[in-house]
């Protein structure tokens, strides 16, 4: 019987399997933010341990920096101040190569390791962050850890791993036009559940998950976790190659080639069994909005906002009713005629330059609504001045957006963007848990096409229906 | 990290599905760069009014479940942001051990590293729990982890699973890195492996 590719990345990272013990296994690249990460280095210095691999770790300053043009100044809340600067000093004490924010590679986690070549197929990459499962789209096996893990890898490089289940998930036809990546894992996570997915690995498969670009498929598999499953990959590709070429840290000339006939070996065999398998046909596919708060809680733009009774399970029905008060919605009213008060496109699902040009698409000579605040936040200090290079910072401002600096910002609110009790946001992030993007805040998940779409016109709609040229 | 063997205690019932980690402990709470400090923010938004007093409604605040040890929640419990704090918070709490039919990957993990120990039980076992618990007061159960059950006064005798390195880690109180150390030779000659390949 064949293997999978996640059992071929499992296998050449086995440093060991001792007897009745998980095994234990190598870790190629360890990324490092600064919100999970000052306990861990403390742990280690109560211990007299050092970091093993500095070479094999690299950081960035993301979660709580400031989005204004006050950023290179010292942050002013105090709390996060001492936690950046702790970063700083824990990475120049062990060596760690940290990208600062006066850096170009400054950006999100798991923007910048692609952006930079570091995210490469067949390694296995772990951070102190859910969302690790990004990188999985270049067919790498990625995972976030907690902190105890963190230091865990820290001082030994590995971490201690039962193998887990494997699930394919494949999206069979082709998208219409106006459908997005995005709507494709929010559809598998509305079938699956926020749970469905726990204890398995992800690969993700199919003629529509083929025809993605590579920012596309890193919005997919960044959202994996919400459907409960640590890490999701996509086999590796011409497309994924061609997107890696020439990245700073990428193998050049005769070496990528040898990287690349290396690369194409690892995807799945022919006959490699999946444990669990779930289709979902991406023909009939249409923009997906979140109506409560959790991932799962999803549904078609041109639905109507479920009612408690929707739901035959009791937990789900509990669920659908705490959350419609929460989001303050009335079952059986239309998606589209939900009004909102801000838009952010942002976040490690959908702030990359790719994002930024299909936002623009939409957004080219219209104007945002009266009624609503929108602000971008690119993924990474490169992305923004891609994006300034191609003019697209002028589309939105003209627009009416607000073009900020690069950060996790509203995806999370740790900085000082965040909204104020009852505000209705339009959010290319990854989550919409309650007081996530601040307290009494109400976030609705889309694609950044329908967060562009929802800012001019104030409430949502069909992007589907919208002239581009 | 502290040990685990057995534990009697009131149980408080949280029960909610998908209770995340962004409820456990809010994100504002997250920059502070010690490990503890987080209790008192716990469940913040649900546990706290407007002006700071405890909310009456929020179940974990009444009387009867104050001293609780033990926490029993609904299913997928600690699911989201893989933030560590959150099981540190609810140690601060005061809890040892949380009962639930399912938990997140990530926070299972994290509690494991931490010494507090997730029992997952069936639906019907939980319900039971749940319901005595929300019923009564002064409602306790027994957690043994030894023989991996779960006992209480009225009848109540449940087993649960649990993988036999973390069982052995949380009884003895190791701590991961200690224990990975010792395996210093086979990593020094994976990395010299791994030299060769590339
Ligand atoms: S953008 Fe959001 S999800 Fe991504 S790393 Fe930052 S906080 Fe986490």
């Amino acid at each position: 019987m064949g293997k999978t590719m996640f059992e071929k990345i499992w296998d050449q990272h086995i440093v060991a399997e001792p007897e009745d013990q998980p095994a234990l296994i190598y870790i190629d690249l360890h990324l490092v933010h600064e919100v999970t990460s000052p306990q861990a280095f403390e742990a280690l210095r109560l211990t007299n341990r050092k970091v093993r691999r500095p070479d094999l770790t690299i950081s960035t300053v993301d979660h709580n920096l400031p989005t204004d043009d006050t950023r290179s100044e010292v942050i002013k809340d105090p709390i996060a101040r001492i936690q950046v600067d702790t970063l700083r000093k824990n990475c120049e004490q062990t060596g760690i190569t940290l990208y600062d924010v006066d850096s170009t590679a400054q950006g999100i986690v798991h923007v910048i390791g692609p952006e930079q070549g570091y995210t490469q197929p067949g390694m296995t990459i772990v951070c102190g962050d859910s969302h690790t499962s990004t990188h999985g789209a270049f067919g790498s096996l990625a995972f976030g850890i907690g902190t105890s893990e963190v230091e865990h890898v820290l001082a030994t490089q590995t971490l201690r791993q039962r193998k887990p289940h494997t699930m394919e998930v494949r999206f069979n036809g082709k998208l219409k036009q106006g459908v997005t990546a995005k709507d494709m894992i929010l559809a598998a996570i509305g079938k699956m559940g926020t749970a469905g997915g726990t204890g398995y690995v992800i690969e993700y498969t199919g003629d529509a998950i083929r025809h993605l670009d590579m920012a596309g498929r890193m919005t997919v598999c960044n959202m994996t976790i919400e459907a409960g499953a640590r890490a999701g990959l996509i086999a590796p590709d011409d497309t994924t190659f061609e997107w890696m070429r020439g990245r700073k840290f990428v193998p050049k000339g005769e070496k990528f080639d040898h990287a690349v006939d290396q690369w194409r070996a690892l995807v799945s065999d022919e006959d490699a069994v999946f444990d669990t398998l779930i289709e979902i046909d991406c023909d009939d596919l249409e923009p997906f909005v979140t109506w409560g708060t959790n991932p799962g809680q999803v549904t078609r733009i041109t639905d109507n906002v479920p009612s408690p009774e929707d739901f035959d399970d009791i937990a789900d029905r509990t669920s659908a009713e705490n959350a419609l008060e929460y989001m303050g919605l009335k079952g059986g009213m239309a998606i589209e005629d939900i009004e909102i008060d801000r838009v952010f496109i942002g976040s490690c699902t959908n702030a990359r330059i790719e994002d930024l040009r299909s936002a623009a698409q939409i957004v080219r000579g219209r104007t945002v609504a009266s009624s609503v605040r929108a602000q971008i936040m690119p993924g990474s200090t490169l992305t923004k001045l891609l994006a300034e290079k191609e003019g697209l910072d002028q589309i939105f401002m003209e627009a009416g957006f607000e073009w900020r600096e690069s950060g996790c910002s509203m995806c999370l609110g740790m900085n000082p963007d965040i909204l104020v009790p009852g505000e209705r946001c339009a959010s290319t992030s990854n989550r919409n848990f309650e007081g996530r993007q601040g307290k009494g805040g109400r976030t609705h998940l889309v694609s950044p096409e329908m967060a562009a779409a929802a800012a001019i016109s104030g409430h949502f709609v069909d992007v589907r229906e919208w002239d581009t040229e | 990290m502290e040990k685990f063997r057995k534990l009697t205690s009131i149980v408080a019932p949280l029960d909610r599905a998908n209770v995340d980690t962004d409820q456990i402990i809010p994100k504002q709470f997250l920059k502070r760069i010690e490990r503890t400090g987080f209790g008192e923010f716990a469940f913040f938004d649900w546990r706290y009014l407007e002006d700071g007093v405890l909310n009456p409604d929020f179940i974990l605040n009444e009387d009867r479940y104050r001293g609780a040890n033990i926490l029993a929640g609904g299913r997928n419990f600690g699911s989201g942001s893989s933030r560590e704090h959150a099981p540190w918070a609810l140690m601060e709490m005061g809890y040892k051990a949380i009962i639930s039919t399912s938990f997140a990957d990530i926070f299972r993990n994290n509690c494991m590293q931490n010494g507090l120990l997730p029992v997952i039980l069936e639906e019907a076992e939980v319900d039971t729990i749940m319901a005595r618990a929300l019923r009564g007061t002064g409602y306790k159960v027994t957690v043994d982890l030894d023989s991996q059950t779960v006992k209480d006064d009225l009848g109540l005798n449940a087993n649960f699973d649990i993988d036999p390195f973390r069982k052995n880690s949380l009884m003895a109180g190791l701590d991961d890195v200690g224990v990975t150390m010792e395996f210093s030779k086979e990593i020094d000659m994976y990395e010299g492996r791994q030299k060769k390949r590339w």
